[in-house]
């Protein structure tokens, strides 16, 4: 199939950026999303310009790397996935395919269609962890039996890949999907209660540092999310959060 | 040729790692304050080991190419991990795990080594549940186990086929915790392009940011590599596109011997290949191998109307389905180790019965499993004579959850329903056993320069079994690292702060310099991607699945011409000193196409079968192991550590004679 790309073009940080047109052609269906701009890039780079630049990793939907705004949706029109599993077989031939980085002031984009995450990485800094050594010194991993539906929660949320769809997807730029799942993990297995209250305290906190919105219940996040995050877990930390703020020392 | 010293302790094989550690040096804690060490590469050895080390007191300086550390390609891990807990009272133990491991590397590792893996394996399933990693569990609270190839017991740890992913947020939330604490300074989006020595130590690194394309001076006490492995030489694999050895290999050309290039473990259940276009190959966890059966038809006739659309494979019957593993194997069946997996799937396909277009892909079929579960979760449900409908319903069920991820991935990528049709695979590059030699402490023939997880070489012999590469890396970042860094580390509290503007680091750093404005001054016509390929190519026809004389030194031959048109041709565009990934991409595989040539040599010179490194001119030529690989023990029981000498088809061998006291070498059976 032939295609007509609008791509976002920004040199930096501080660059206003724009769109740009690109034709591609000879794309076959079984092509994943990334492929296609591979090959768009080959092209580019032998004409003698510049590729998009653009973040991927593993390609196999479980780094979390990847993150592009693909006709006004995050990870593209696919369901359950990430932009680096979506193939070419969702697309028709001539179709137009506007291609867009993550927008949210607080994943300020770096180039093209790459932006900077590292203020989810400051979230989990601030609470994200049970404070336990690595010393291995701990009881043995069946002293602690864990009710299998909390083992399988604690799972379901911890799948999140931190790529940020939740966020680029939210009318609010609310990471409050993100925080949840951590939140909520930690909250579902005995390991987590020690310190379960200050930890939403201190993640809701630096969430909202780092210039997030809030959530007003749209849903779009669970959406889009490729692990299928529920957003059931951003009313699970409201509660936390709530419990955590009349009953904490 | 020297003797290299692999420094394992004396002493009775159970006792050597607890005598070790008793008589090693420590450094007290006030002037662990004093000391800085840098890690490079986040994955679950990097990571583990950099949030240790800052944990008891060293001052950490941890980088990785990705814009966070949890993204290391680690997090892809599917299936599990190994640990000799006996929790299903199975008869598993230490010593099992230890001869598992040993026998499943076809004897090419070291005893010392394996049996200190195997004694810290328990310990990391006790630490990473204390973390709050979610493992699988059954209905008792009690975590539970699958059975991975090459071995008769369960003893893998699992948290869906998102092991990895889980036990690497582990080790992320662990580094993140000493972030916080101002232990660690963490430097993402950094890729390290240059070691530097001072007077022959290890003594700090020249990074590049590469959003801004600066290059910076790193110093340190140690240097730790965990960068992990080389698998993307062969362009196609299973690894993340940026996962590279240039940081191994940078290390290399300043003296630290790269051993056993040639292991290399070709997986045997990935999504087959579709086309020229392709950017990497995606795997189907071993775990399948639990449930699945492969097979490919047992008549030819069969194969064409399969490959031309007529006959669909759940039309065959029983009878005309040729269970290939189950025939050869009858003990292990579906579950041998990964190379004979590997190998027999190529025997098929060779002889012509590989089942999609491009004729290289073969069957892994869940219908008996699908059944088998259906009809007893329909007893625990207590319903008395299901129908077919419901078993099929309870069975799928069953396999969703322990692969829902994996036949979701499936789906999305060949678009069929691998609950209702035979899932296709076929063997690709997955994990390098080979690596930077290092010694029982993990040092590398640098002074101060450590090497940890997939990018050493010490653990797996020729051939890793499932499950076993997380163990690893763990156990060398959380149980071992930590403890034998100490004994280097405790010499030098005095050395005080190690300076970045000596004459070293500058000379370091304008040699990095000088590479980047040569290869940015090229110019040529073809982009950094169209010579990975062709670098792809030849590893794989070569240097692939099976390996011979006359082939392996066309490879290195053709790598070294590959090499020169590079540097002649390669087109970069952009600039050094801005967000470039072409620029950072031409780097690595620069390195690749010096590092393909070290790995043929390799294969060459070992002239005999041993695991996942196959010579066609080394197979037992009759009896009952007629047509399988035919190790030389006599000749080959030794780790080949080359030494670097300007070029690679100039490496010099060394060699570690490998001493098995408590094994007794056999040919390897699985039938």
């Amino acid at each position: 199939m032939d295609l007509t790309l609008k791509v976002w073009r920004q040199k930096n940080r501080e660059d206003k950026g724009g769109l740009e047109t690109y034709k591609v052609t000879g794309i076959l269906g079984h092509y994943s999303f990334l492929e296609m701009l591979d090959v768009m890039n080959e092209q580019l780079i032998t004409q003698g310009k510049d590729p998009v630049a653009f973040d991927h990793d593993c390609r196999e939907g479980i780094c979390g790397t990847c993150s592009l705004y693909i006709n006004g949706e995050a990870h593209g029109p696919d369901r359950k996935v990430t932009t680096c599993q979506l193939h070419m077989r969702m697309f028709n031939d001539g179709e137009t395919i506007y291609i867009e980085p993550w927008r949210s002031a607080a994943m300020p984009v770096i180039k093209d269609l790459i932006v900077d995450r590292s203020s989810f990485d400051r979230i989990q800094q601030s609470g994200g962890f049970v404070s336990v050594n690595t010393s291995g010194n701990t009881q043995d991993a069946n002293a602690l039996p864990i009710p299998k539906m909390n083992a399988d929660k604690a799972f379901d949320v911890a799948a999140c890949i931190g790529c940020g769809a939740c966020v680029a997807t939210c009318k609010n730029s609310s990471a409050m999907l993100f925080v949840a799942a951590k939140v909520s993990q930690y909250a579902y297995l005995p390991q987590g209660q020690v310190e379960r209250k200050q930890r939403v305290l201190n993640m809701v906190e630096q969430m909202d540092k780092e210039g997030f919105g809030n959530c007003t219940n749209t849903g779009a996040c669970e959406v889009e999310c490729p692990k299928s995050i529920s957003i059931e877990y951003i009313a699970k930390m409201n509660r936390e959060y709530l419990s955590a703020s009349i009953t904490a020392e | 040729m020297s003797v290299l010293d692999s420094k394992i302790p004396d002493g009775p094989l159970k006792d050597k790692w607890t005598n070790h550690k008793n008589h090693i040096n420590l450094v007290n804690p006030a002037n662990k304050r004093n000391i800085d060490i840098i890690v490079v590469g986040t994955g679950l050895a990097g990571g583990s080991a950099a949030a240790s080390l800052a944990e008891m007191g060293y001052n950490v300086k941890s980088f990785c190419y990705q814009d966070s550390p949890r993204r290391a390609h680690s997090i892809a891990a599917q299936g599990g991990i190994n640990a000799a807990k006996n929790y299903q009272n199975d008869g598993d133990s230490v010593y099992r795990l230890f001869y598992d491991t040993v026998k499943g590397g076809d004897y090419r590792s070291r005893e010392g080594n394996v049996h200190r893996l195997a004694e810290v394996s328990g310990n990391i399933i006790d630490q990473c549940v204390a973390q709050g990693v979610p493992f699988g569990r059954d209905y008792g609270g009690l975590l539970d186990n699958r059975s991975f190839g090459g071995v008769l017991v369960s003893r893998t740890f699992y948290a869906k086929g998102q092991t990895g992913q889980q036990l690497l947020l582990g080790a992320y939330s662990a580094l993140n915790r000493q972030i916080a604490k101002g232990k660690v300074t963490m430097y993402n989006r950094h890729e390290m392009v240059e070691l530097v020595k001072v007077n022959g130590k290890a003594r700090g690194i020249i990074a590049r940011n590469l959003e801004t394309g600066e290059l910076e001076r790193h110093s340190a006490h140690a240097v730790v590599i965990a960068s992990g492995g080389y698998g993307n030489v062969f362009f196609l694999s299973t690894n993340a596109m940026g996962s590279n050895a240039t940081a191994a290999w940078k290390i290399h050309k300043k003296g630290a011997h790269f051993a056993n290039p040639c292991y290399t473990q070709i997986h045997p259940t990935c999504i087959p290949r579709s086309g020229d276009h392709q950017s990497k190959l995606t795997l189907m966890s071993e775990s399948l191998r639990n449930d699945g059966r492969i097979w490919v038809p047992k008549n030819m006739e069969d194969v064409l109307a399969i490959r031309e659309g007529k006959l669909m494979p759940i039309d065959l019957s029983e009878e005309q389905r040729d269970y290939y593993l189950e025939r050869m194997y009858p003990a292990f069946g579906n579950l041998v180790p990964r190379d004979v997996a590997s190998r027999a799937a190529k025997e098929r396909c060779d002889a012509g019965y590989g089942v999609n277009k491009t004729g290289e892909a073969v069957y892994l079929d869940f219908t008996s499993a699908i059944q088998r579960y259906g009809k007893q979760e329909a007893a625990i449900a207590r319903i008395k004579s299901p129908s077919d409908e419901e078993i099929l319903k309870l069975g799928e069920a069953v396999i969703e959850s322990k692969y829902g991820n994996l036949f979701q991935m499936y789906e999305k990528i060949v678009a069929e329903n691998p609950y209702k049709t035979p899932m296709m695979i076929y063997p690709a590059v997955h994990y390098t056993m080979g690596g930077v030699w290092v010694d029982y402490n993990l040092m590398t023939s640098v002074e101060g320069c450590y090497c940890i997880g997939e990018a050493n070489f010490s653990d797996h012999g020729s051939n890793r079994l499932g499950a076993s590469a997380l163990m690893q890396g763990l156990a060398d970042g959380y149980f071992v690292l930590p403890y034998t860094i100490g004994d280097y580390l405790s010499k030098e509290i005095s050395t005080g702060a190690i300076a970045n503007d000596s004459a070293e680091f500058i000379q370091a750093e304008r040699e990095v310099s000088d590479r980047i404005d040569k290869l940015m001054n090229i110019k040529g016509t073809k982009t950094v991607d169209h010579f990975h390929k062709l670098l792809g190519k030849v590893m794989w026809e070569y240097v692939g699945m099976a390996r011979n004389e006359e082939g392996l030194k066309k490879a290195m031959k053709e790598i070294k011409k590959i090499r020169t048109d590079f540097w002649n041709d390669v087109r970069i565009p952009g600039d050094k000193s801005s967000f470039n990934p072409e620029l950072g991409k031409a780097g690595r595989v620069a390195d690749f196409l010096e590092l393909g040539e070290l790995f043929a040599k390799d294969a060459l010179h070992r002239n005999e079968s041993c695991g996942g490194h196959f010579r066609e001119e080394s197979v037992e030529l009759d009896g009952e192991q007629k047509g399988e690989a035919k190790r030389n023990d006599e000749d080959y029981a030794y780790v080949a550590a080359w030494e670097y000498k300007g070029e690679p088809a100039d490496a010099i061998l060394h060699k570690e004679e490998l001493e098995f006291k408590d094994i007794e070498l056999k040919q390897r059976s699985y039938k």
